[in-house]
This record gives structure tokens, C-alpha cells and sequence, in this order.
């Protein structure tokens, strides 16, 4: 063990138990003072629960916290930026219509003589900005700041309430690479100055880049921290997901040269005009799998909305088996046979606060075996519901219970059974293993293994590229709302992947279309 | 099935804990200005519940409930319609106007008078429910001022139409004929009161709104609207569409908050004391009653006992506003209550559906059906 001197955070044998899923398990971290340490793992590993036990968001259930050689308990965020923890989260929490300053200031606000002392406050924004190059500016309005500059002003609110050590939660997930060059000459700065920095993320080349040391995270709890020197990408990857893990490898082709959804031309913009979406067009074929591969916030929600007629399209036409459906909504799309699973089934793929049966009938409100007429049939709903239960996996004591007493993984096998019910053609499929357990996770990748089969058309979004090559017949991959490259999956490493999807594809991997 | 009983326990214990809390603080409060507790509580009892003012709290029930129901209508899908005060006096104004000009067969008459009362409550509501559609405005605050609009409105229009209503300053809408009066149910045995018999309207809409809520598709949406929107709108409800119907059938009901008092009362006129301030009363009591039909009738009947045995406290030199802080303290307390009591049922739950599941998990995970 380090000598304490140098050690800034010490976990040890941190765990967090949640109803039905343990997030976090026996994790031993030690942060060395005036080091970046990159905290990696999957979506749903359990990162970002450890952080919020860290900066005071979530007690653990056992463990001990060390910061600078004192334990300490944190019973609020308070409490953590007491001892000198911040956090940037990465939702920005920042009020677009005041100004840098005043959102510095925000919540401790220096005051003289009962009023807001803007020009101490001011000079110290100045002080701390140019020490570590953040090259903020006071005066100006967040609402006119980029995400880049945005970000700064968070680390920046961070530095303000004299916080020695950072916790970045996927602070690149946000920003296109130039940005993330940035955000890593910031850190190397912060890192001189004698700070440290926690960085949470899954994408391995980021962390390679900037990380001193990087620690493991799998299935809730550390697997094993190592020094970028002495591993690869591919190495990291195979710590991050074990090798005992099935592989998602799609076998035989099953695509069929029969087009069942075809989008043309498909435009999206932004209220302020923006384009998210630009003139896109994509065809996919029965038993095909289309992959979309991107860094997240690059249009791929969007184009999912525009499908699902979620969102309005300004250009373009979707066909579903040579039928235009552009000026339909969504309940006749859903009708048509085309199911979907959400990117974020809380907030969009399940009534939380209602039985398991009732969230059987969710998005299929107007088909059999949920409805008879214009009535709702409750013993068909209830008798669907127990099949996909069975059928799928779903780990439940009764179908009455609440859809929130389940975990993630079941959770998200019951929307994918029920929208495996009622013979779709088309199936979306938006981060179908995001936060699930691994046991859910190939359960999943089955289901859309045997979704092709049965001839169904799939798009499948993810961030996991192992996941996105090892099932998908064809990769597109989005920047900035278009598609800017074609993948053979059979030929492609998740390296080169994750190269094209950053831009730097887009002179070797050829033109789109 | 255990669970449910479960549920239904949970459902019973947060009401009444409400109740006991207010029951509490009312107590305290009447303690406190020296005011003996017990005797008032049975003088309230002995002359609430004579035959005749029994009757007349099933009444005042009636006229709460469908308020209540109004408001429940747009609570299941997250609307606030605070305009059902605005609406029902609107709605009962033109209906008092329309029915005193109609001289027609009885049973049409009176369901002439009602369809006109909802239709214009309905349109009143409509108009909060496009602004919402279609600009965004929150129903909250256009409800506000609808309110007040109806009510200059009203008093607009009754100067036009009024004619001196007989014996007194007071000036109201030309009385409907005989022809359209509802006669009234004798309910209440040795009461020398009917109740009214548009209370059987009411139980009728009760029973409406709990078949149409929970067992169609439409209530369905309705409430999948209410309890998730980003949810509804992927599974396919076109919610500004759910926002307009909602809020149309809620402006509906509104409508007939007036009735029980035009087509049943004495006068059968829409007067300067025409009764106010029902539709505020109809938001505590869809909040006590949980927008449920049965617990929004138990609630209506409470606010109407109380009520109408405030009368008697005057007479015994105890100030009757005692009853408005029972009434203001059982809804506060029910809706703090009905929170702390959903959030124990959900960790409780959770708890045992983790429990249930943990002597499962050591079994080797099955591969899945479909996948095999």
C-alpha cells in the first residue's frame, strides 16, 4: 500500500446493495494524489454508483472511505465537497440564463455586508482560470457557451468550493474530439497543479490517453488496476468483460434481399434549426441487422424518434414494405409492426408505478391479446403477460407487482418480450443491454439473434461495439447526423470502429451511401 | 391473492390516519380557546345526523361529488383543472337560461337543460385544453383566468336576462317550468327533505369514470398519459390529443356541478346566490378521495356532514370555522400521509420481490426460450 502522504482517496470494500441487485461489491480503490485514475467497466458495471457513494449522493452498505488519510462519512454532497471531493456530472447542471459568474456562485455566494460580492467573486474566477487554463469568462451567458466551454464552467464551479479532488462521470460523452483534446490538456493541467482527478468512463482509448493509473470495474465490483503502459485496448476490453462472457457472434447470414424499412433523405433540426438529423437514408432487408454505430448525442435518439414518429422529420420518407408511412404517428407505425425497444426504458418503456400486466398492454393498447374492442381485456393481458414471463426469463414473483420492484435486466426482458409479441417486422433496438447484468445481456443478445431469424428487419444502437460487430449484418456509423461510413462487421475491430466513429474513419473507410 | 389485500390495506390505512390527524389538531385547536372538545363533538353528531339534515348532507355530497369528479378526470392525467369553479357556474347559467325559455315534454326538457350545461362546461374547459394543445399554456393558470372571465361573464349576461326574483333585492334568470324539475328521492326516512334525484346522475357518473378509466382502452391512455407522458407518447398516445379530450370531458362534468341545484332545488333559476367556490371545494375532495369513485363519495359525504352541522355551532357560541380547519387539515394531512404511505408500499415491495427472488438466484440461470 501507498504511503498515506501520496494516497488522496482510498476505497475499501465498498458495497451498495439496491432492491433486487447488488450495484457495487467488495470495490478497493487507491487514488494517488496529483494522478488522473480512470474508473472503466460497461454500462450498468457500477461506476457511477460508486461515485455518488463518493461524493455523498448514495450511502454504502459497508466499506470505509478514506480521503488524505482521514475516513470520512458522507452524509450528503455537502458533506464530500467539505472534504474537498466535487463532482461534474455529465448533465450539466447549469441555469442557461445567468451568467458564468453567477452560476460560479451559485449556492455560495461570497457576501459583503448582506449583498453578493460579484467582484471578489470575480477576480477569484479569474485566478482559478488562469491557473489551470480554463480560459473561462465570467461575463458571459451559459445559454451562448458551447458544450466544451460549458464543461469548463462545471469544472470550474467545482474548483470555486476549493475541491482538491475531481470526479469526472464520462465527461467525453458530450463532446466531439477537438473538444476532448481539450478536456484532456485541462486535466493534464489540473493534474501539474497538484489535483486529482477521477475520470469515469467505458471508452478505453480516452482513458489509455490520459489516464496514470486505471482501475476495472466489473459486475459491480474491481477487477484489477493496472498503469496504461503495460496494456492494450483489446487487454482492457477483455478485463472490462471477462472472458468467460458468451461472445455476441451472429452466425449464418439470414439477410434476405426483400426491403422491408427504408428511410430516404430523412432530415431532423433542432427548434433553434440546428440539423440532428441530415439527410439520411438507410435501407434494411428481412433477417437483416443494421448496426448504428456513433458517439452518443451524434443524432442516433433522434433518428430512432423520427422513426418511431416521435419527433417531427423535416425532409424525407420512411417506407415500411414499399408503404410510405412519413405522415403517420406513432400508434399506427406500432400497429404497422414496428417494435421498439426504448434507449431509456424508465422514461420510456414502462409505467414504473403499475403491474407488470399493465406494462404488457404498453404500446400495444390497441392490439390483441391486450384489447377486445374498446375495452381493455384484462385475463388476455394478464395470460400474455405470464408467456412472456416464462418465455423470456423474466425473474419476477407475480406479474401484480410494480414494474419498478424489478431489476434493470428483468425490466428490460419483459419490454423485449413484449415487443417480440404481436409478429413485428421491424425491430429498433436502442441500447437493449444498456445497465443490464450480464446474465440479461446474452439473454438479450439471443432475442435478437432470434429476431432475425424469424426474418425481422433490426437497427440496433449501442455504445458496447463488441456488441454492435458481433451481431449486426451491416455497421453504419453516425457523425453529427450523418452517415459518414459504411463497416463490413466481419472485417472490423472495435479499434477501427471507434476510430471511424470519432471522424478520423471518415478519409479511410470510405464515403457513405 | 395476499398481495392485493396488501394493497387495499395500505389503501384504507392512509385515509384514515389522515382523518385521526385532523380529528387530533381540531381537538388541540378547540382546546386551546377553551372550547370542551367532547361535547362539541356530540353536540355536531346529535344534529348531524337528524333525518333532515342527513338529507341534505347527501345534498351538498351530490353537488361535491361530481365537482370532485370533474377534477379527478383531469388529476388522473395530470392536469390541474382548478376552472371547474368557472365552468359549472357558466354551465348552470346558460343551462337555467336555455331551460326557462323551453316549454317541451318532461324527461326531454330535462335532458335538454343538462346536455346544454355540459356543452358549455365542456367548452369552457376547451378552451384552456387548446391554448395547452396548441401553445402551451399551462391549464393551470388559464383555468385561473377562465375563472374569473365566467365570472364577469355571468354577471354580465344575468343583468341582461334577469328578471326581479320575487320578495327580495336579489335578481336571477326567468324560473324554469315546472316541466323541467327533477323530482327528488325519499331517501332519508322521516325526513321532511328529499334528497335530490339527480344524486342517481351522480352514482351513474361514478361508475362512468371507474369503467372508463380502468377497463378501456381509452382510460388506458388516459392514465399511461398521467403516470409516464414520455412513455405514453413512445407506446403510441397522441397526447395533445389525450390533453383536448380530457380536459373536454372534464369541463363536461363540470357542467353538471350546477345541476342538482337548478333542476332540483325551489327557485330552479340561476340567481345571485346561485352557489360558489364548489369547484376549489371538488379539488380537496378528488385529493382526499384519491380519485377513486368510492373514496371521492366517502369524502364528498364527510365535507357535506361537516357542513352542514357547522350550522349548529354557531348556536352553541362555538365558531364554525372549526370545520374549515378539520376540512383544511384532513387534506393536507391526506396528501402528506398518501405519499409517505406510496413510498413504503414501493420499498416495501421492492424489499420483497428482492426477498422472494433470492432463493432463486442461486439456481443456475436458465437460457431463455426463444434463444435456445
Amino acid at each position: 500500500m501507498a504511503a498515506p502522504a501520496d494516497v488522496a482517496v482510498e476505497l475499501h470494500g465498498i458495497t451498495k446493495r439496491f432492491p433486487g441487485v447488488v450495484a457495487n461489491r467488495d470495490i478497493n480503490i487507491v487514488v494517488k494524489r496529483g494522478q488522473v485514475h480512470a474508473i472503466v467497466g460497461e454500462n450498468g458495471a457500477g461506476k457511477s454508483t460508486l461515485m455518488k457513494i463518493l461524493y455523498g449522493m448514495q450511502r454504502p452498505d459497508g466499506g470505509s472511505i478514506t480521503i488524505d488519510g482521514r475516513e470520512a462519512s458522507f452524509h450528503s454532497p455537502s458533506d464530500a465537497i467539505d472534504a474537498g471531493v466535487g463532482m461534474v456530472h455529465q448533465h450539466f447542471m447549469l441555469a442557461d440564463n445567468f451568467t458564468v459568474l453567477e452560476n460560479v456562485v451559485l449556492g455560495s455566494e461570497p457576501s459583503r455586508a448582506g449583498m453578493i460580492d460579484f467582484g471578489a467573486a470575480r477576480s477569484r474566477i479569474k485566478e482559478i482560470s488562469d491557473s489551470y487554463g480554463l480560459e473561462v469568462e465570467p461575463d458571459r451567458l451559459v445559454e451562448d457557451l458551447g458544450v466544451g466551454d460549458r464543461q469548463r464552467v462545471e469544472i470550474l464551479k467545482v474548483l470555486y468550493r476549493g475541491a482538491k479532488i475531481l470526479i469526472l462521470d464520462e465527461p467525453t460523452a458530450v463532446l466531439v474530439p477537438q473538444e476532448v483534446a481539450e478536456l484532456f490538456d485541462n486535466l493534464r493541467e489540473l493534474k501539474a497543479e497538484g489535483l486529482t482527478v477521477l475520470f469515469i468512463s467505458h471508452k478505453l482509448d480516452e482513458v489509455l490517453e490520459v489516464a496514470d493509473e486505471i482501475t476495472v470495474i466489473r459486475r459491480g465490483t474491481t477487477v484489477k488496476t493496472v498503469e496504461p503502459a503495460g496494456v492494450t485496448a483489446r487487454q482492457l476490453a477483455e478485463l472490462m468483460v471477462g472472458s468467460e462472457l458468451p461472445t455476441p457472434e451472429t452466425r449464418e447470414s439470414t439477410v434476405t434481399d426483400e426491403v422491408v424499412l427504408q428511410g430516404e433523405g430523412i432530415t431532423v433540426r433542432s427548434l433553434d434549426g440546428r440539423a440532428l438529423i441530415d439527410d439520411v437514408a438507410f435501407v434494411i432487408h428481412r433477417g437483416e441487422v443494421l448496426g448504428l454505430a456513433g458517439v452518443e448525442g451524434n443524432g442516433q435518439a433522434e433518428l430512432v424518434e423520427a422513426i418511431m414518429g416521435m419527433r417531427p422529420v423535416e425532409g424525407g420518407s420512411i417506407h415500411l414494405s414499399g408503404e410510405d408511412l412519413s405522415h403517420w404517428g406513432t400508434r399506427r407505425r406500432r400497429e404497422a409492426g414496428i417494435a421498439y425497444i426504448p434507449e431509456d426504458r424508465h422514461r420510456h418503456g414502462l409505467l414504473l408505478d403499475a403491474p407488470l400486466w399493465e406494462n404488457r398492454i404498453l404500446g400495444h393498447q390497441t392490439q390483441e391479446p391486450n384489447v377486445n374492442g374498446p375495452w381493455i381485456d384484462r385475463a388476455g393481458a394478464r395470460r400474455d403477460t405470464q408467456r412472456i414471463v416464462d418465455e423470456y426469463d423474466v425473474r419476477t414473483p407475480g406479474i401484480e407487482v410494480f414494474a419498478s420492484s424489478l431489476s434493470g435486466g428483468n425490466q428490460q426482458k419483459l419490454i423485449v418480450g413484449r415487443e417480440m409479441s404481436g409478429e413485428p417486422k421491424v425491430l429498433i433496438a436502442s441500447h437493449p443491454t444498456r445497465g443490464v447484468d450480464v446474465g440479461a445481456q446474452a439473454a438479450i443478445w439471443d432475442h435478437i439473434r432470434a429476431a432475425r431469424r424469424l426474418g425481422l428487419a433490426v437497427l440496433l444502437i449501442s455504445a458496447d461495439l463488441d456488441e454492435l460487430i458481433g451481431l449486426s449484418d451491416s455497421i453504419k456509423v453516425i457523425l453529427r447526423g450523418r452517415f459518414v461510413a459504411d463497416v463490413d462487421p466481419a472485417h472490423v475491430t472495435p479499434e477501427e470502429l471507434g476510430s471511424a466513429m470519432t471522424g478520423a474513419g471518415e478519409r479511410t473507410e470510405g464515403s457513405p451511401g | 391473492m395476499t398481495l392485493d389485500w396488501r394493497r387495499i390495506g395500505l389503501a384504507v390505512a392512509a385515509p384514515t390516519a389522515a382523518l385521526a390527524f385532523a380529528l387530533l389538531v381540531t381537538a388541540l385547536v378547540l382546546v386551546s380557546t377553551g372550547d370542551p372538545v367532547w361535547s362539541t363533538a356530540q353536540v355536531v353528531w346529535d344534529y348531524g345526523t337528524q333525518p333532515r339534515v342527513i338529507a341534505l348532507t347527501f345534498n351538498q355530497g351530490t353537488v361535491y361529488y361530481l365537482s370532485a369528479l370533474a377534477v379527478a378526470i383531469g388529476f388522473r392525467m395530470n392536469l390541474f383543472n382548478i376552472g371547474v369553479d368557472g365552468q359549472y357556474r357558466l354551465a348552470a347559467f346558460c343551462a337555467a337560461v336555455v331551460g326557462s325559455k323551453l316549454d317541451l315534454p318532461k324527461p326531454l326538457m330535462i335532458l335538454i337543460i343538462i346536455a346544454t350545461a355540459m356543452l358549455v362546461g365542456a367548452m369552457w374547459a376547451g378552451i384552456a385544453a387548446l391554448l395547452k394543445a396548441t401553445r402551451g399554456v399551462s391549464e393551470v393558470i388559464s383555468t385561473i383566468m377562465l375563472n374569473l372571465i365566467a365570472t364577469s361573464l355571468v354577471a354580465y349576461l344575468l343583468r341582461k336576462a334577469a328578471v326581479d326574483v320575487a320578495g327580495s333585492n336579489n335578481i336571477g334568470t326567468k324560473p324554469i317550468s315546472e316541466r323541467g324539475a327533477l323530482p327528488g328521492i325519499p331517501l332519508i326516512p322521516d325526513s321532511p327533505l328529499d334528497v335530490y334525484g339527480f344524486i342517481l346522475v351522480a352514482a351513474f357518473a361514478g361508475v362512468v369514470y371507474t369503467v372508463a378509466l380502468g377497463r378501456t382502452r381509452f382510460g388506458f391512455d388516459l392514465r399511461a398519459t398521467g403516470s409516464s407522458e414520455s412513455a405514453a407518447v413512445a407506446s403510441g398516445v397522441n397526447v395533445k390529443r389525450m390533453v383536448v379530450i380530457s380536459l373536454l370531458l372534464s369541463g363536461a362534468v363540470a357542467g353538471l356541478v350546477g345541476m342538482p341545484q337548478l333542476l332540483g332545488g325551489d327557485s330552479r333559476n340561476y340567481s345571485l346566490d346561485f352557489p360558489a367556490g364548489l369547484g376549489f371545494t371538488g379539488i380537496a375532495i378528488a385529493l382526499l378521495g384519491r380519485n377513486n369513485a368510492i373514496g371521492m363519495a366517502l369524502a364528498a359525504l364527510l365535507f357535506s356532514f361537516l357542513d352542514s352541522s357547522a350550522i349548529i355551532l354557531d348556536i352553541n357560541d362555538i365558531s364554525k370555522e372549526i370545520v374549515l380547519i378539520m376540512q383544511g387539515t384532513v387534506v393536507l394531512s391526506v396528501v402528506v400521509v398518501y405519499e409517505l404511505v406510496r413510498r413504503y408500499g414501493v420499498a416495501a415491495e421492492q424489499r420483497r420481490v428482492s426477498q422472494e427472488l433470492a432463493g432463486a438466484t442461486d439456481e443456475p440461470a436458465t437460457p431463455a426460450g426463444v434463444g435456445a
